[in-house]
């Protein structure tokens, strides 16, 4: 792990843009962003290169749970919480998402009522409960997606540092806590469409969901969100904070003994992260159409560690190559051989944890370590080699 | 003296009346007075009558056999353990059984454990950043800078303790002697007026040993030092004033030359410590 402190003098925010490691994912995200709009927009559909709808809200999907996965690596990594419940923030993100995009909807649903969504007509409630009051405003849900994650993170997680609770239990308890958020999802009377959760999206902002154009927009402004997002993380994990975080990771009592509120600062960073992941279900929710209980089922947690695992924890980049490998592979493989998936699953797990211990980042961090190992030990053979090519 | 008596008593302010962040006042020398201190766990005294002073500056090394209160005497100076009876002052004017711990560190008494922790994944040179005197809530250690003031303050540690040359390498590869070193520059960071160390060279070789007996003499003068140690080489290599602790109270105290001379020491002490040398 490479954490740079003396080049720290700048401000904090901008720190990271004189990393190279993140100009370098900054440059691959951005150029890929642009390669995928180009060959969308200027690409004739006859092409074999034409990159069409489908596989641009594809990758937009992808790009939401790289976030997911950017959020899950900055408690996982940096602070050495193992937090099984992240898709909890993330489905409560969206969430916040789909009951504005159903406030969206208007008198243009199935029963046509001009306030109530279709569920609740369906249902037989002659209002709206209280907690649906402003989502028809976008920028009260857009803030609801940051503040209702983030709530819930900073309830739990105020009670569960304060009695010290750290390891695999807090890991139990998060899982537990997703686990009774997706039975009560699930419930009718909760308010939130019950089992079939919400769906049939109209619009965002007034742009049709079902227009190619808004999906190209949504990819592009989820990449966006994810540029931001690794930003910010890098920019906590570089600085002093990030520190402690990671002293904290390694040695609690002797953090605490060295006069750090140890508690807060793992409060801080649970709420920040939950934060991110609840951005990342708002940006799902509109790619898919769709927001259903299934997001909270402790299963779909347990794989997005997976996803950070894979690509190398405690990197960020890491995070977003593995939630991108994963899906991508998981995508193939329900098409060709569903049955096969999980097994496929298991395999690269398995192979990862053997061959590469630190995950598909580590073998950048390997790469680079022996290619200056190569050029420290080795300056009369690099020097004539390089008199030879000239 | 019950607290009535305490109210009446002329020759002194009241507690609440004093000063709160007053100096560390050592205009009489001692920097630490501890009298006619007791501590009974269920009737077991682990401390019994002890009186000892520190004068500012001093190194003084701590010895005695298994279960003589050396560890007891560190718990109730850093206000980890509570005395039944007695009075421990901090220079002339706090009255340390009046504190709570993290007071007492802020105060600048610092303490190292026997088992070096030092955070193994970062650098030596972060390691002492984190142990700085800071402010250490949330949003300063966000934001903070690295500023050349601490960058200098940060060196010069480095350089008390001779890890300049490793400053970037991951506190993981120190050796354990390193390690022990490092753990005593983050103590350093915090800029105290009283150093406990325990057991500082167990598991040394004697080259880390020697380096060790080194950077704690360096270090008397600017900070007074108590160290508490089993090994008598070692005792012998840095000490100036000995205190031979037994059965929770002083038996002897002055220099090695005296103490080892003292019939009684040899006795309980350094008589078995020979024989298992030998």
């Amino acid at each position: 792990m490479s954490l740079t402190t003396e080049s720290s003098t700048n401000f904090w925010l901008t720190r990271p843009f004189s990393e190279r490691s993140t100009q370098i994912f900054l440059g691959v995200l951005l150029a890929a962003l642009a390669l995928v709009t180009l060959l969308h927009v200027a690409v004739p559909p006859d092409n074999p290169l034409h990159v069409g709808a489908y596989t641009v809200n594809l990758f937009g999907k992808y790009l939401s749970y790289a976030l997911l996965a950017v959020a899950v690596d900055l408690v996982w990594g940096y602070l050495g919480i193992l937090s099984l419940g992240h898709g909890a923030f993330f489905a409560i993100g969206g969430y916040a998402m789909g009951m504005y995009l159903m406030r969206q909807i208007g008198d243009r649903g199935t029963y046509g009522h001009p306030v109530l969504p279709d569920f609740m007509v369906f249902l037989n409630w002659d209002s709206l409960p209280w907690f649906w009051h402003g989502f028809d405003m976008a920028w009260l849900a857009f803030a609801m997606v940051l503040l209702a994650p983030g709530l819930l993170a900073l309830v739990f997680g105020f009670l569960a540092f304060r009695s010290r609770v750290t390891g695999v239990y807090l890991s139990i308890i998060t899982q537990a806590l997703t686990f009774a958020l997706m039975l009560a999802f699930f419930r009718n009377e909760m308010g939130f469409g019950g089992n079939n959760g919400l769906t049939d999206f109209r619009e965002i902002v007034g742009f049709d969901l079902r227009s190619d154009a808004t999906r190209l927009g949504l990819f592009l402004a989820t990449g966006v969100a994810l540029a931001l997002g690794y930003i910010l993380c890098r920019a906590i994990v570089t600085s002093k904070l990030g520190r402690v975080s990671v002293a904290t990771r390694d040695a609690e009592a002797r953090t605490r003994f060295l006069g750090y509120r140890v508690e807060r600062f793992q409060l801080f960073v649970f709420v920040v992260s939950a934060m991110l992941a609840g951005l990342a279900g708002a940006l799902y929710v509109p790619q898919v159409g769709i927001i259903n209980p299934s997001e909270f089922s402790p299963i779909f947690s347990i794989e997005i560690v997976l996803w950070v695992a894979l690509g190398g924890r405690a990197t960020l980049y890491g995070a977003v190559i593995g939630a991108i490998l994963v899906n991508y592979a998981k995508t193939i493989f329900t098409g060709v051989m569903p049955d096969a998936w999980l097994f496929a699953l298991g395999a690269m797990f398995v192979l990862v944890t053997v061959f590469l211990p630190k995950g598909v980042a580590g073998l950048f961090g390997y790469l680079k370590r022996r290619k200056r190992e190569e050029q420290t030990t080795d300056p009369d053979h690099q020097h004539t080699s390089k008199e030879a090519s000239a | 003296m019950s607290f009535l008596q305490s109210l009446t008593q002329r020759d002194r302010v009241f507690d609440f009346m004093a000063p709160q962040a007053s100096p560390v006042d050592v205009r009489h020398g001692p920097i630490l007075y501890m009298e006619d201190v007791t501590v009974s766990f269920d009737g077991f005294k682990a401390i019994n009558n002890l009186n000892l002073t520190i004068n500012d500056g001093e190194l003084r090394c701590i010895i005695g056999p298994n279960g003589a209160g050396k560890t007891t005497m560190m718990d109730i100076i850093t206000g980890k353990t509570r005395p039944t009876s007695g009075s421990v002052w901090f220079g002339s004017r706090h009255n340390l059984l009046h504190m709570n711990e993290p007071d007492i560190a802020s105060l600048g008494i610092g303490r190292k454990f026997q088992k070096p922790t030092v955070f193994e994944a970062l650098s030596v040179f972060e390691n002492l950043e984190l142990a700085m005197a800071a402010d250490k809530r949330i949003f300063p250690t966000l934001t903070a800078r690295m500023t050349g003031e601490i960058k200098d303050r940060i060196d010069e540690v480095l350089e008390t303790i001779g890890l300049t040359a490793l400053r970037h390498q991951p506190a993981g590869i120190l050796s354990h002697g390193q390690k022990q070193w490092l753990e005593i520059g983050m103590l350093l960071m915090q800029r105290p007026r009283l150093l406990l160390v325990d057991e500082p060279v167990a598991g040394m070789t004697e080259q880390e040993m020697e380096r060790t007996a080194e950077l704690l003499t360096g270090l008397a003068g600017k900070q007074s030092v108590v160290v508490v140690e089993h090994d008598m080489g070692f005792v012998r290599s840095i000490a100036r004033q000995v205190t031979v602790l037994h059965q929770g109270s002083v038996l002897a105290e002055g220099t090695m030359k005296q103490v080892s001379m003292d019939p009684k020491v040899v006795e309980v002490y350094l008589g078995d410590d020979d024989e298992e040398a030998a």
